[in-house]
């Protein structure tokens, strides 16, 4: 076992927590992500390995399957990211590539993404401030891209106007962070 | 002053009273009020001064088409010029000034430009200002500007924040009047997505203004009712103070809320006002009609405003501009205006109208065939002459005088994708045309039907209809009984008798003269008109003035006013504030910021920081003592040369490849040969664009058959990777290939020195053999470190060093940084920052981005032979292009200044000795040159013609500009370790 401590996407030992009226928007390190890509000619045998991993059928264009440790959702033509806890899936690339073989293109994520969960009555007027998304029509499972503070990120909801995830580039973890709470301190 | 002018009734709140000031002097008013309705209440009539000769001028409207009460609000950097006074919420210690005046409001003594207006016509400038030419910027502009004008601005950083957001809808419905409200209520009712936006601060447009009845109540409690109905429907968003200022493309319409514009200061936190961008899949325009003036001589006096205003005044603020006054109108409708103020008691001298039929409505002295031809009262109005249909002539006593030409829909949003307006003769005014924006519906007065009882029916019929063609079901209910009175309007523009001057467009001082002028001196389309003119223009966009300026000159032209047509109406609808449209981005929030993951270490080192791209990369690291940023860069490059030194190349790009078909993508890429690159091994990699130009570099480590890490340059991060993904989905997409950005997820630091081996064997896990037999020059691998952390390796230098890029988790990368300065205190580490990096790329005579800058070949890197002839990649057939290989084409070499004294300096350009400094004899130029505390001198590297032949020659360094000029040396460009000993080493 290694001896090096981790640092979260905004410098902390400890994920940040933050909370302004009803909504709570919490740092989430403590998910594991890795991005599968079917190999040319097999995407069936990507789709089949990557449903057996699941547990569950690949998620649809703009849809997430949830599920328990794995969960996927859709970023492109026969492109997925998988999201698995940190904890007991760092290693979350290896596995699926071990499991998927040369039927797909696996590659670790985890590191390259921020993920900030937001939850509570008064997402959706948050989320107003920060993107072009119709977050009030969005069912829980919908997953979309979304330019936010001028970030390429992943919208992800878990709960219909209740909770989602914006999963964001993590260099820029700080100025994302602050356009959230910003957005969250003028809406609420 | 008491509240003089305050009558019976009105949508105010009486119970409580607001404190204000206008001009230093205190007044007060009570909630419900805006700063117009306030003044107006206390007797105050002068409420600005005219933009070109200083006329004293008062509220001509009650809403956002106001052209004359333009105040300054608030103080300090508060301070915002040209708000209408009309449309400003009154708050508690509210303080308005007026502008455009000097000494003061009442005594101008700008107003002696009144004096000279026969100099000051239409197009005087262009005419006055001629000569000399000279004289324009320095001497007549600059006067100009101080004379003419409306507010002044704080000069201060606008201390609010603003917001932008998005919404979406079935249903946007623009205003919410009585057609807006029961297009709302229809749609709300039928659980569609409605936004129902309102500029007002109180829902109900005109059923707020008139005494009309709704049902079997007031207009304005029905008004009341049915917003309350709305608030209830959780599908229904109720915005008012909410101005839609632009039609867009695709059911997009732009809307500015002013969130805080009637509180003293914002809430903690909250915005000033929001910029929305609100996707609809459709829009129902009801934002109701303005009203017209009449123009006649002197019609522009504090007191005279529009008969509608007058009547908005009267019940909904329960004010009236004066005890006594009098109404001039040629429609039915301005009649109401006397009825209305007499019932509150006001007393009405007379209606005066044009029409000799006109009918008796009002309970008052009815002058019909009877015409207003001037009026009298400096600072505001006492009498007005009237013309009667006998022919004598009758000084009327008033302090006000409502006008009223008859009402122009509000076409503006329908008309901002080019639309035209269509006439329509029966109401004399321009509706929407039919070529309005994709999806956009108009109803109410907005469409030309002015009464309330078919604004309502309107309002519903629209909204089910726009309802239905997306699939959704409504009812339009029976509307309830309202007022249903024929528009009866014979056009009547302006009052032919007299020489004075009669306004036509109140904000911008254009007369009847003025179009007069303009169509005598041949600007007659009505584009050339509003330019000469200047009608229209300006903050008020000429909502009460277009229409008479185009009335009279289709008159002088012996046109029909739809064969004279419209200027262009465009966005935004009302003045939006500048700082809206930069919503958060301003300032250090204008772009996100990119944080390395040694960041916070570097932080604590004191680093000095400089933005690449979005990225903040340590600069160098200064030491105590250290004075001067050459001390702590030399001394960075001197013990990274004699030791080691860290650096965070996060930055990078990096690009993972993978598939079957990967190397063969990479052997199309490059313009050098990838195929046969072994597992375990970098290369370094030239990419070419299209045309040939050297586009970007890096290095390709292959990890596995299927499996490429491309890095990339920090700038080029990201064009590179689009670039890949083009030629993966476009140029072939049967190859097996896919690429994903792992910029981010790796942190990567460079590790330099001739000691870097030893410092990386202590963090390195013993299982992984990394000597130089082992893990040779350019060899890569997936390692371990500090005890089984994942880990990539890179033999790769960029210093000429004996040196290793290793790459971590990132979230490990701060604590692996510390771990590498703390393995390192043995040998002296140093950690190096991008300006160290710089000069150690220099003096070992490395090309970035100065070198690759668009312009240049592989050929013109010094690596021409690089580009493969055994096989095709992007660019190398263009490259073999003859311009492009040219026998004295420009060449990578190195400078060295004669004089070890003088400096090299980038962007400098090479002269042949002897020869004339001129662009005819340029040789090539100079990319980069820093100090190298290695040589002791100042050193470069550049472009020279055939230059690889001209080692030894002296070049002289010249810059025209600064008066540079230099005697340089041409050597190799690789200064230290031509041979590259030491990074095989």
């Amino acid at each position: 076992m290694h001896d090096l401590v981790a640092i979260t996407p905004l410098g902390g030992d400890k994920p940040r927590v933050d909370r302004v009226g009803p909504v709570t928007l919490s740092e989430r390190p403590d998910w594991a992500l890795a991005s599968v890509a079917s190999r040319l000619g097999r995407e069936q045998d990507c789709r089949d390995g990557l449903k057996a991993a699941l547990g569950q059928g690949v998620p649809d264009v703009g849809r997430l399957a949830a599920g328990d440790p794995l969960s996927a959702f859709w970023t492109g033509p026969e492109q997925w990211m998988v999201e698995a806890p940190h904890a007991s899936h760092e290693d979350l690339a290896a596995r699926l590539k071990a499991a998927l073989g040369d039927a797909a293109s696996v590659t670790e994520q985890t590191d390259g993404w921020c993920r900030f969960d937001m939850e509570g009555d008064g997402v959706v007027a948050v989320l107003e401030r920060l993107c072009n998304v119709d977050v009030a029509a969005q069912d829980s499972g919908a997953a979309t891209r979304a330019s936010i503070e001028h970030l390429g990120c992943f919208l992800v909801c878990r709960a219909a106007r209740r909770s989602l995830s914006v999963i964001g580039p993590r260099s820029s973890a700080g100025s994302l962070h602050h356009a959230l709470l910003t957005a969250m301190r003028s809406a609420l | 002053m008491t509240q003089v002018n305050r009558l019976p009734g009105g949508q105010i709140d009486r119970g409580r009273g607001v404190n204000f000031t206008f001009d230093g002097t205190a007044y007060q008013g009570h909630p419900g009020d805006t700063l117009a309705s306030a003044l107006l209440a206390n007797g105050v009539r002068l409420m600005g001064r005219s933009f070109k000769y200083h006329r004293p001028r008062g509220v001509l409207t009650a809403g956002s088409e106001e052209p004359n009460a333009l105040v300054e609000l608030r103080s300090g950097a508060w301070q915002e010029p040209n708000t209408r006074a009309t449309t400003a919420e009154l708050f508690d210690g509210l303080c308005a000034n007026s502008q455009n005046r000097w000494p003061s409001l009442k005594f101008d003594a700008m107003a002696i430009n009144d004096r000279f207006s026969n100099f000051l016509t239409a197009g005087f400038y262009y005419k006055t200002f001629m000569w000399p030419a000279a004289f324009w910027e320095k001497l007549y502009e600059p006067v100009i500007r101080k004379a003419a004008g409306l507010g002044s601005v704080s000069f201060q950083p606008d201390p609010d924040s603003y917001d932008k957001g998005f919404l979406h809808c079935d249903l946007l419905i623009v205003g919410a009047g009585p057609a807006g409200l029961s297009a709302a209520l229809t749609a709300g009712r039928a659980g569609a997505r409605v936004i129902l936006a309102d500029e007002d601060f109180t829902p109900g447009g005109r059923l707020n203004a008139e005494s009309l009845v709704v049902g079997d109540q007031a207009g304005s409690d029905w008004a009341a009712a049915s917003v309350a109905e709305l608030a209830d429907l959780p599908n229904v968003r109720l915005m008012t103070r909410t101005t839609v200022i632009g039609a867009f493309d695709h059911g997009i319409y732009g809307a500015v809320e002013r969130v805080s514009d009637h509180l003293p200061t914002p809430a903690t936190g909250k915005p000033r006002q929001v910029l929305w961008r609100i996707t609809s899949r459709r829009a129902l325009l009801c934002a109701g009609a303005i009203e017209r003036p009449i123009a006649f001589e002197n019609n522009d006096r504090p007191g005279i405003m529009l008969a509608g205003a007058m009547r908005a005044y009267a019940n909904r603020w329960a004010v009236t501009p004066a005890q006594k006054v009098a109404v001039f109108t040629n429609t039915d409708d301005g009649h109401r205006t006397a009825v209305d103020l007499l019932a509150k008691g006001v007393r009405v001298a007379a209606v005066i109208d044009p029409r000799e039929n006109a009918p008796r409505i009002a309970d008052c002295e009815l002058l019909a065939g009877a015409q207003v031809i001037d009026t009298k009262g400096r600072l505001g109005l006492t009498f007005v002459e009237v013309r009667m249909v006998s022919g004598e002539k009758r000084t009327i006593e008033c302090g006000a005088l409502g006008v009223s030409g008859g009402w122009n829909p509000n076409v503006s949003l329908t008309c901002h994708q080019r639309g035209r307006p269509a006439w329509r003769e029966d109401i004399a005014a321009f509706v929407p045309g039919a070529e309005g924006p994709a999806g956009l519906t108009v109803a109410g007065a907005a469409a030309g039907d002015f009464s309330t009882a078919a604004a309502l029916s309107a309002g519903a019929k629209q909204a089910a209809a726009a309802l239905r063609d997306i699939g959704i079901t409504a009812r339009a209910l029976p509307q309830p009984e309202a007022e249903d009175a024929p528009v009866t309007v014979s056009p009547f523009w302006h009052v032919g008798e007299g020489k004075g001057r009669a306004w036509l467009d109140q904000q911008n001082d254009v007369t009847v003269k003025d179009v007069k002028l303009a169509h005598q001196e041949n600007f007659r389309s009505v584009e050339h008109l509003k330019r000469y003119t200047t009608l229209g223009m300006a903050t008020d966009q000429g909502k009460t003035s277009n229409m008479g300026g185009l009335a009279i000159m289709a008159e002088l032209a012996g046109q029909t006013i739809p064969q004279t047509g419209t200027t262009i109406f465009r966005p935004p609808y009302t003045p939006v504030s500048l700082g809206v449209l930069a919503g958060r981005s301003r300032g250090k929030d204008f772009r996100p910021v990119r944080k390395t993951p040694s960041h916070k270490w570097a932080e604590e080192q004191g680093a000095v920081f400089v933005e690449v791209g979005m990225w903040l990369r340590a600069q160098w690291f200064p030491k105590p003592g250290e004075t001067e940023w050459r001390q702590s860069v030399d001394r960075e490059v001197l013990a990274t040369r004699k030791s080691v030194g860290v650096c965070d190349v996060t930055t990078l790009g990096k690009i993972d490849v993978q598939g079957r078909d990967a190397a063969t993508f990479l052997n199309r890429i490059y313009c050098n040969g990838f195929a046969k690159l072994a597992v375990g091994r970098t290369r370094y990699g030239l990419m070419l664009r299209e045309d040939g130009i050297a586009m970007d570099d890096g290095t390709a480590g292959r990890l596995a058959e299927d499996h490429f890490v491309v890095t990339t340059t920090t700038a080029n991060a990201v064009s590179v990777y689009r670039h890949m993904e083009f030629a993966r989905q476009c140029l072939w997409p049967d190859l097996d290939v896919q690429l994903i950005s792992t910029t981010e997820a790796w942190a990567q630091y460079a590790v330099a020195g001739p000691n870097a081996r030893k410092l990386l064997q202590k963090v390195v896990d013993p299982e992984f053999d990394i000597s130089n037999e082992a893990f040779p020059f350019m060899a890569c691998g997936e390692i371990t470190v500090c005890g089984g952390l994942r880990a990539r390796l890179f033999r790769i230098s960029f210093s000429g060093e004996l040196a290793y890029e290793i790459a971590v988790p990132t979230r490990y990368g701060d604590a692996m940084i510390r771990r590498l300065m703390e393995a390192g205190q043995e040998f002296g580490a140093v950690p190096y920052g991008t300006e160290a990096l710089g000069v150690m790329r220099i003096e070992k005579g490395h090309a970035a981005g100065n070198e690759l800058n668009g312009t240049t070949t592989a050929l013109n890197l010094g690596m021409g032979r690089m580009v493969s002839k055994a096989k095709d990649s992007i660019g190398s057939k263009l490259s073999e292009r003859e311009g492009l290989n040219e026998p004295d084409a420009l060449a990578l070499v190195g400078f060295q200044p004669v004089d070890p004294a003088d400096r090299v300096l980038a962007g400098a350009h090479l002269m042949t000795m002897g020869t004339e400094v001129n662009a005819a004899n340029d040789q090539g130029y100079i990319t980069s040159a820093c100090y190298s505390p290695n040589l002791g001198s100042s050193i470069g590297i550049g472009f020279l013609k055939n230059g690889a032949d001209r080692k030894g020659e002296v070049v002289r360094a010249v810059s025209p500009l600064t008066g540079l000029n230099v005697d340089l040396k041409v050597v190799s460009a690789h200064f230290v370790d031509p041979e590259g000993d030491r990074l095989r080493a």
